[in-house]
């Protein structure tokens, strides 16, 4: 998808007018953080599986390269491919290619975020494809043309009237011509559409929770099915995944699901956890006949060894963005790419540019708030704060406000200085806002007062009245 | 009798600009607690305004002077949990290059505490000056909260106000938009979150609303007078100190 972060603000002023985002926004807010306080609450070892989870990731990272080519090879033997990919481009061109090896017209899809990062559908239906998303989430906003506002919800901007509007538009072709309200009804028609895309599909596409290095297998956690239809029917099972994905041995995997629903749904476990290991066997009753592992790079070994390999700890759970006042406020749609909310914010700027992406680490208030629910321990404003340096540094940040900033540093380097321009400062201010003890309106402080007052301040510093009457001051 | 604590107090730029009444608020309670309190002269800010726009040269600088300035205190004490926190969590990471200063600064953020948690955790507070007849409700301020775990101990003294009701916000550890500089660099999602804080503190029917910080204090009153709410807006040490004369904040002399 084409960034629009740059435009941040401009997004976010129309997300806050928008009606029934902010519903759907209330609901995520209050559903997900209760869901997973009590699941949290509910398991006494969490705090520890928590340590526990961020304990394989970065022993992985530190060896990356080794778990990356036992995966490879363990999926060769299985009878499977892994297709190294430096760029979405590469990616792009090997799914491509082995779509078309098999004259593939329709591609069924499981829910993944590296497909979206690497503009799979466009891409696919430029050459001909039909790409079907299965999850409904996708679905709807497949059917919206819309990229996903949240990783694991991509709908969850949507209400349950609009899913109305787009069934009844769109699947009128079907023969779907009534306006249907219930919500089982809406997942009943669109489970009755997509069943005879999976008979259809030739390729099924799906993403990767994790890839398992000791056996080679391919793990995904869904709460539909849609992804195990996607894999089990079409004769082409392709698993898109970027390669942080990696972890050693099924054990790992198990305690990283442990954390990972949890994080994100408030549930002990998804509904389904299916691990896909190489092609059809002899033996097996289904499969799909050929398995294709595509592994991402696009920049992510880049990322080892600096501030931010943390990052690629990620499991995207969506728990930084279900606590985020600032996604709350604004949705992800505002974010203006594939990743939204903080880590969004603290991964963006790298794999779309500083320049694109600059607000994203700015518009957070470092609450800290997602660095407490993120169950592998990320510190995400820590690494915003290298992204707001970064910016400061190489002048991306606006001249006005670098300004600024450096003339308070100026006045707060210099106590003298301080003391003397506050003490007249906030005399005047004391005076003029005595009376009502506020400011409806200030010169220089639009941003301040366009939603609120200005309390006035009482008129003498603190450090004067400390003085005058002869409080201890250390000189 | 053992020798008094000696705490240099922190007052931060916001309470010496905006709300004095807190400093003292604070020299009260801490000698009440029996420190002996020093305001060193030459202090002025923490430097996050700098520090959380990226301007780590010039936040280095300003730390350094902090560092100085506090020196020769048992305990640096500083009436808000955010300037704590930065010198707590923050100073010793930036100086991570500098391993002199680093030690200088690991050194000072171990004597560094929040008011009110240095009341009750060092001091071993058990009850305070302050009387307040009415309901207040409290909203945890991100960095006390998060970054130095303060949440129990201002709830522990002002249970031992005479005559106080604390009711707790639906939300309390809910961001209420300030953060700093994003409060205008980002003006309209800050009063949007800042709305929504005003509706959950409206919705406890508190009469007073108190937190431990005055960039969340100057925020959360600047959108509750705009909205033509009458609850009073104090920090936590002004009723902890029973020291009520100046108008709420944002109220006028009435």
């Amino acid at each position: 998808m084409q960034p629009t972060s740059h435009a941040f603000k401009q997004n976010a002023k129309r997300a806050m007018v928008d009606t029934p985002l902010q519903e759907s926004l209330r609901r995520l807010e209050t559903g997900f953080t209760a869901a997973r306080q009590a699941a949290a609450d509910g398991l006494p070892e969490f705090e520890d599986l928590r340590d526990e989870a961020r304990g394989i990731k970065n022993h992985v990272l530190e060896h990356l390269d080794l778990y990356l080519e036992r995966f490879e090879s363990r999926v060769t033997e299985k009878g499977g491919q892994v297709h190294w990919c430096e760029t979405p481009r590469d990616a792009r061109n090997a799914i491509l290619e082995i779509c078309r090896k098999v004259g593939a017209r329709t591609v069924t899809k499981g829910k993944s975020m590296v497909a979206e990062e690497i503009a799979l559908n466009p891409f696919l239906e430029e050459n001909g494809i039909e790409p079907v998303e299965t999850d409904l989430g996708e679905y709807i906003i497949q059917l919206a043309d819309e990229p996903p506002s949240h990783i694991i919800g991509p709908a969850v901007h949507k209400t349950k009237d609009q899913v109305s509007d787009l069934f009844h538009e769109h699947h009128q072709k079907y023969g779907k011509t009534e306006r249907i309200e219930e919500p089982e009804a809406l997942v009943a028609e669109a489970r009755e559409i997509l069943r005879q895309k999976y008979f259809d599909a030739d390729v099924g596409i799906t993403g990767a929770n994790f890839l398992i290095a000791e056996t080679g297998s391919t793990v995904i956690v869904t709460n539909e099915g849609n992804g195990d239809l996607t894999q089990m029917l079409p004769r082409i099972h392709i698993v898109v995944a970027s390669l942080e994905k990696i972890v050693p041995t099924l054990e790992d995997v198990s305690t990283i699901l442990r954390v990972l629903a949890r994080s994100a749904t408030g549930q002990e476990m998804s509904v389904y956890t299916t691990f896909s290991t190489g092609p059809k066997r002899p033996e097996d009753l289904d499969g799909p006949d050929e398995f294709h592992v595509v592994l991402l790079d696009n920049g992510r070994s880049e990322m080892l060894g600096t501030e931010l390999q943390e990052l690629l700890r990620c499991i995207r759970c969506g728990a930084c963005m279900n606590h985020c006042p600032v996604y709350h406020a604004v949705g992800g749609h505002t974010y203006g790419w594939v990743y939204p909310g903080p880590i969004g914010a603290a991964l963006d700027p790298h794999l779309i540019g500083l320049e694109e992406a600059r607000h994203l680490p700015n518009a957070s208030t470092f609450c800290g708030r997602c660095e407490e629910v993120c169950p592998m321990r990320i510190p995400l404003p820590k690494i915003m704060r290298h992204w707001r340096e970064q910016a400061f540094e190489h002048h991306v940040s606006p001249s006005p406000e670098r300004f600024a900033i450096r003339l308070w540093a100026a006045i707060a380097k210099r106590p003298m200085l301080y003391h003397l321009g506050t003490r007249i400062a906030m005399a005047v201010l004391g005076r003029l806002g005595r009376r009502r003890g506020r400011f409806a309106s200030l010169p220089l402080a639009g941003g301040w007062t366009g939603g609120r007052d200005l309390p006035a301040p009482e008129g003498r510093t603190f450090q004067a009245m400390w003085a005058a009457r002869g409080g201890r001051t250390g000189r | 009798m053992s020798e008094p604590k000696r705490v240099g107090l922190f007052v931060t730029c916001l309470v010496d600009l905006f709300r004095p009444s807190v400093g003292f608020a604070a020299v009260r309670l801490l000698e009440a607690a029996g420190c002996e309190v020093t305001v060193p002269s030459v202090q002025t800010c923490c430097g996050q305004p700098a520090y959380n726009s990226g301007d780590s040269a010039d936040t280095r600088d300003i730390a350094r002077g902090v560092v100085r300035a506090f020196r020769d205190f048992d305990y640096v004490v500083a009436p808000s949990g955010s300037c704590a926190g930065m010198i707590v969590k923050h100073y010793p990471e930036l100086f991570r290059d500098d391993p002199a200063m680093a030690a200088e600064a690991e050194e000072l953020a171990g004597r560094t505490h929040e008011l009110v948690s240095f009341l009750t955790d060092v001091c071993g507070v058990t009850s305070v000056p302050g009387k307040y007849d009415g309901t207040v409700t409290y909203h945890d301020s991100c960095s006390g909260l998060r970054e130095l775990k303060v949440k129990q101990q201002p709830r522990a003294l002002l249970a031992t106000v005479d005559g106080l009701d604390l009711r707790e916000l639906p939300g309390a550890e809910t961001c209420c938009g300030f953060g700093g500089t994003f409060c205008v660099k980002y003006a309209d999602v800050s009063v949007e979150i800042v709305g929504r804080k005003s509706a959950d503190i409206r919705a406890s029917g508190a009469d007073a609303l108190l937190a431990g910080d005055m960039g969340c204090l100057l925020n959360m009153a600047g959108r509750l007078k705009r909205e033509g709410s009458d609850i009073e807006v104090r920090h936590v040490a002004e009723v902890l100190a029973g020291m009520l004369n100046q108008p709420a904040i944002g109220d006028g002399q009435s």
